[in-house]
């Protein structure tokens, strides 16, 4: 099927619907970075658990959620406005 | 804790739990449900995550393992957060296409096809009985926890009939209220809201427990950090491998496990649910597992070498005689069972009534088409429920409870992984095909069960030790832990590794080899660009199906009450009376999904198949709308190509118009003119020959009377001959003598004759005489004319002080260009479309005599002489060109 034209430039709030999804997909990566940064930490490519681990997880766990919970409430407002797929 | 308490609590939590799901059924059947169906209960009842092998598990694999229980974690919480990727489309299309199951879906994806239907259900029991077996060992397990906590120990507990008991009680639970109707969409409110609620109590258990170790046990955060950096550490070390493989594990699981895809796409109420969800069920995650290394930690300290890990969550505030506590996470731990088995088993018997029992019924039974097909579907399930239950209750009893089970979640997590790639190629790549997810799914199926599962029983149990020394059929690159001699790999990321790559090779490789059909097509367009809108011709073309079987089918499908609104209100769309419309291609489409929320989109296609007689949907149809799309492209592109050309054909008739309207005002203007021009002269002559009637006059006088009265006569004639010209010249019948003859002598010849006119004037004359020596082909009395007139005008109307006319001579090409450029303020704009008209003549200041024909007869001459002349605008002064062919071609007439 062909794809109906789109615009090639936006104006200033359908623009930053745009970068807000571009976020959002964006995010499990950085997670996924974060999550796995520790394994660079440990000697001898095996990693044992420190007090320090935990906090670090349960921090950067705490950062993801947030992020994810301030981009859904936009994604939400801005979703039905334009249907589009990327 | 007296044990029959606690029976007496386990059976009052049950009783609670019916009520719930019995007073929301209740308010669903009225459709009063309210904030039932908000995104708390949605992200609640995805909880079911957490299953008992999570509640008291995860403790066991920190004890264990250290922080790698996280790992399982990991893999949701980086799926919901990208919910926008994957989970936002797949909600989509669950609701979009009345999906009942991940079965359903990727059978429907994948072109209705049953055969891929019944792979993944059995992919997908295959996996989910040691878990089901599981969650009843561990209910098992916490009962033995309080038994052998009883102080008198009086109770001799056997596990067996525990199982049993609790068994027998899920399935009535989930007969219950999982096959209560068969719902349009698969969709249990009661049960969802009993599943938020255990949701509730689980973590409330678990939140209990840790704060009651870190505050009450260990006194407070800072020791708790104190002590598990005081821990011994030596056990506690983690493989990247594993650590990145299982968190690629856990997040596989989650999309495709039975159970989740049931609360996640099947029981969704709401996409905005889902964005909730994103952020909240991570959440909720991060809460269960906020005091899992404490409990740990401190259990490893404070309970008695030997004691089991898994069971901290119990056994710590029993040591510390908190028997209330200890009540507290037993239910905890109960709910976390119960809630997993219960919506599995709903998942299970979906698949299995949609894609194995009902499709085997339709075909044994096929004449039987009077039965009502609801109740056969409902018993299906209902025996589907049973039967899960019942493979769960052998599949615990088989293994005997043995410690093999602890390693049965990762273990049932890959089988259901193998789903991920033709569910991902699905839904982002059109080109998978049934076949290659055919492939896909079953190697997968076969290297999983090979590499992974089969193992899983211990060497000797399944797999003969022979096999796993020297492999299959004694090829050693063959050994089930070491496939392809890769010997240094953790066993559980070795079974990932190698069933997952042979699966996506599989499914790759099949998919780009084969063709697919055209209702694959058809649903892979729909499913991939399912954010596009519809896509794509309508399945059923117009066939032979009767309304009336149509609606008998459907009766034994939705029944009476839901079949009868449906084609009446369609009957009524195709403004019919009645309750039969016309099985229009769009009825049946809709038909047909309407149906597909109830038995799975395979069999109601397949049903629909069967009445309307035909093949659906073929490649031609589908062909022929891609030239129908092309054909409306090309066709709205020649509208508008047609558009600007009728734009531009309308705005040349407006300037002929306008023109039109000018000449017609130049010639009424003109006649009043001629009439004036000829009135003057008569006047002067019928005068001055009065006078000279009446005699007496002196002989001068006579004379110069005579002299007037033959100039004006003159004037008349020549304005005449003008007219007479002007007309022969319009009707072509001018005849011309072509000759050789020099430009040079015809411009001289024009300046000599132009003195005539206002020879009071002194004009300077510039030529380029050596331009000038051309000889040209041409009636040399006609272009002579031509340069008298201009050079006239110019000599008239400049009105520069010191009067200039500049003649300049360009050869090329066969053509002769002749320009006359004054140095006066030239001829404005809008008049310079008109003076080549007739009877016009700009302005009546500078009128010398002339009628206005004189440039109209320029213009003619030149056409009869092949040439043209024409107004150049800006060149410092009116300024005229005259084109002449170098040869007059003479006609040969």
């Amino acid at each position: 099927m062909r794809r109906p034209k789109r615009p090639l430039f936006l104006a200033r709030a359908p623009y930053r619907r745009r970068r807000l999804r571009d976020a959002a997909r964006l995010l499990p990566v950085l997670g996924a970075f974060l999550l796995l940064l520790p394994l660079l930490w440990a000697p001898e490519s095996r990693m044992s658990l420190s007090s320090g681990d935990v906090i670090y997880f349960f921090s950067v766990w705490l950062l993801l959620i947030g992020l994810a919970a301030v981009f859904a409430s936009g994604l939400r407002s801005g979703d039905g406005t334009d249907e589009e797929e990327d | 804790m007296p044990f029959n308490l606690l029976v007496l609590a386990c059976f009052l939590y049950v009783a609670f739990l019916f009520t719930v799901a019995f007073v929301v059924e209740g308010r669903a059947a009225k459709g009063r449900l309210g904030w039932l169906r908000s995104p708390l209960v949605y992200t609640l009842s995805l909880s079911i995550y957490c299953t008992a092998w999570t509640f008291y598990g995860a403790v066991g694999y920190a004890a264990r393992s250290g922080l790698e229980f996280l790992t399982i974690y990991f893999g949701p919480t980086l799926v919901f957060v990208g919910w926008w990727w994957l989970l936002r489309k797949l909600v989509r299309i669950g609701r979009q296409h009345r999906v009942t199951s991940i079965a359903d879906l990727i059978s429907s994806r994948y072109g209705k096809s049953n055969t891929l239907g019944v792979i993944v259900t059995l992919i997908a029991v295959v996996a989910a009985t040691p878990y089901i077996a599981l969650q009843l060992q561990s209910v098992v397990l916490s009962f033995g926890v309080f038994a052998s906590a009883a102080p008198d120990g009086s109770r001799p507990l056997d596990p067996g009939q525990i199982a049993v008991w609790v068994a027998a009680g899920l399935a009535f639970f989930t007969i219950l209220f999982g096959t209560r109707n068969l719902d349009a969409r698969e969709q249990h409110h009661g049960i969802v809201t009993a599943i938020a609620v255990e949701a509730v109590v689980k973590l409330v258990a678990l939140l209990a427990v840790g704060s009651f170790v870190v505050w009450g046990i260990a006194g407070g955060v800072a020791e708790v950090i104190a002590r598990i950096d005081a821990a011994d550490l030596a056990a506690w070390q983690v493989a990247p491998g594993r650590w990145t493989g299982i968190t690629v594990l856990s997040a596989a699981a989650v999309i495709c496990l039975p159970r989740m895809f049931q609360v996640m796409v099947v029981e969704n109420e709401d996409e905005g649910h889902l964005a909730r969800a994103s952020w909240a069920f991570p959440l909720y995650l991060m809460a269960m597992s906020l005091f899992i290394v404490p409990i740990a930690v401190v259990g490893l300290e404070r309970m008695p070498a030997g004691a089991n890990p898994d069971m901290f969550v119990l056994t710590l505030p029993l040591a510390e005689g908190r028997g209330g506590l200890a009540m507290l996470a037993f239910l905890g731990g109960f709910s976390s069972a119960t809630s997993m088995v219960i919506v599995e088993s709903i998942a299970l018997a979906t698949m299995i009534s949609n894609h194995v029992m009902i499709p085997l019924w339709l075909r044994l039974r096929a004449g039987a088409a009077e039965d009502d097909l609801r109740q056969v579907v409902l018993m299906a399930r209902r025996l589907a429920i049973a039967a899960v239950l019942a493979l769960g209750y052998g599949y615990y009893h088989v293994s005997g409870g043995s410690a093999a089970l602890a390693s049965i979640g990762l273990v049932a997590f890959l089988g259901v992984a193998q789903v991920l790639p033709a569910l991902l190629g699905g839904i982002f790549w059109r080109g998978a095909t049934r076949t290659g997810a055919i492939l896909g799914l079953v190697t997968g199926l076969v290297v999983w069960a090979y590499t992974s599962f089969l193992p899983s029983f211990g060497p000797g149990a399944v797999l003969p030790e022979a096999v796993f020394a020297e492999g299959l059929l004694g090829f050693g690159w063959l050994r089930p832990l070491s496939l392809f001699g890769t010997e240094a790999m953790d066993p559980i990321i070795h079974a990932l590794f190698w069933s997952m790559a042979l699966n996506v090779l599989a499914f790759c490789a099949g998919s780009l080899l084969t063709f697919p059909g055209p209702v694959e097509r058809l649903q892979g367009a729909a499913f991939v660009n399912v954010f596009e809108g519809a896509v794509g011709p309508q399945r059923w073309a117009r066939g032979r199906a009767e309304p009336e079987a149509l609606l008998g089918m459907a009766q034994r499908i939705l029944g009476e009450e839901l079949a009868l609104p449906l084609f009446q209100s369609e009957a009524r769309a195709q403004g019919k009376e009645g309750f039969l419309p016309d099985p229009t291609p769009g009825f049946l489409d809709a038909l047909e999904a309407r149906l597909s929320g109830s038995v799975g989109a395979a069999t109601a296609h397949a049903m629909i198949g069967q009445l309307v007689g035909r093949a659906t949907v073929t490649v031609e149809d589908l062909m022929a709308v891609a030239s129908e799309s092309a054909q409306i492209l090309e066709y709205s592109a020649r509208l508008e190509a047609r558009e600007t050309e009728l734009t531009r054909t309308a705005g040349a008739l407006r300037e002929a118009n306008e023109k039109l309207m000018q000449i017609s005002l130049q010639k009424d203007a003109f006649l009043s003119q001629i009439s004036h021009e000829l009135r003057t002269p008569m006047t002067s002559i019928r005068a001055f020959s009065e006078i000279l009637t009446e005699g007496d006059l002196p002989p001068d006088l006579v004379m110069r009377y005579g002299r007037i009265i033959h100039d004006e006569a003159k004037r008349l004639t020549r304005l005449l001959d003008d007219l007479l010209d002007l007309s022969v010249l319009e009707n072509g019948a001018v005849q011309l003598t072509v000759g050789l003859a020099s430009l040079q002598g015809m411009i001289d010849t024009a300046l000599t004759a132009a003195r005539a006119t206002r020879p009071e004037r002194e004009f300077q004359v510039i030529r380029d005489l050596p331009s000038e020596t051309i000889y040209l082909k041409t009636d040399a009395d006609r272009l002579t004319q031509v340069f008298i007139n201009l050079i006239s005008n110019a000599r008239k109307y400049c009105d520069a002080a010191r009067p200039e006319l500049r003649i300049a001579v360009r050869h090329k090409g066969g053509r002769v260009t002749v320009d006359f450029v004054d140095n006066g303020k030239g001829i404005a704009k809008d008049s310079q479309a008109l003076i080549f008209e007739k009877f016009s003549r700009l302005t009546d200041a500078n009128r010398a005599g002339g009628a206005g024909l004189g440039l109209a007869i320029c213009r003619e001459i030149m056409q009869n002489l092949g040439g043209s002349v024409a107004y150049v605008p800006g060149q410092g002064g009116a300024a005229f060109r005259v084109t002449v062919p170098l040869r007059l071609e003479t006609l040969a007439a």
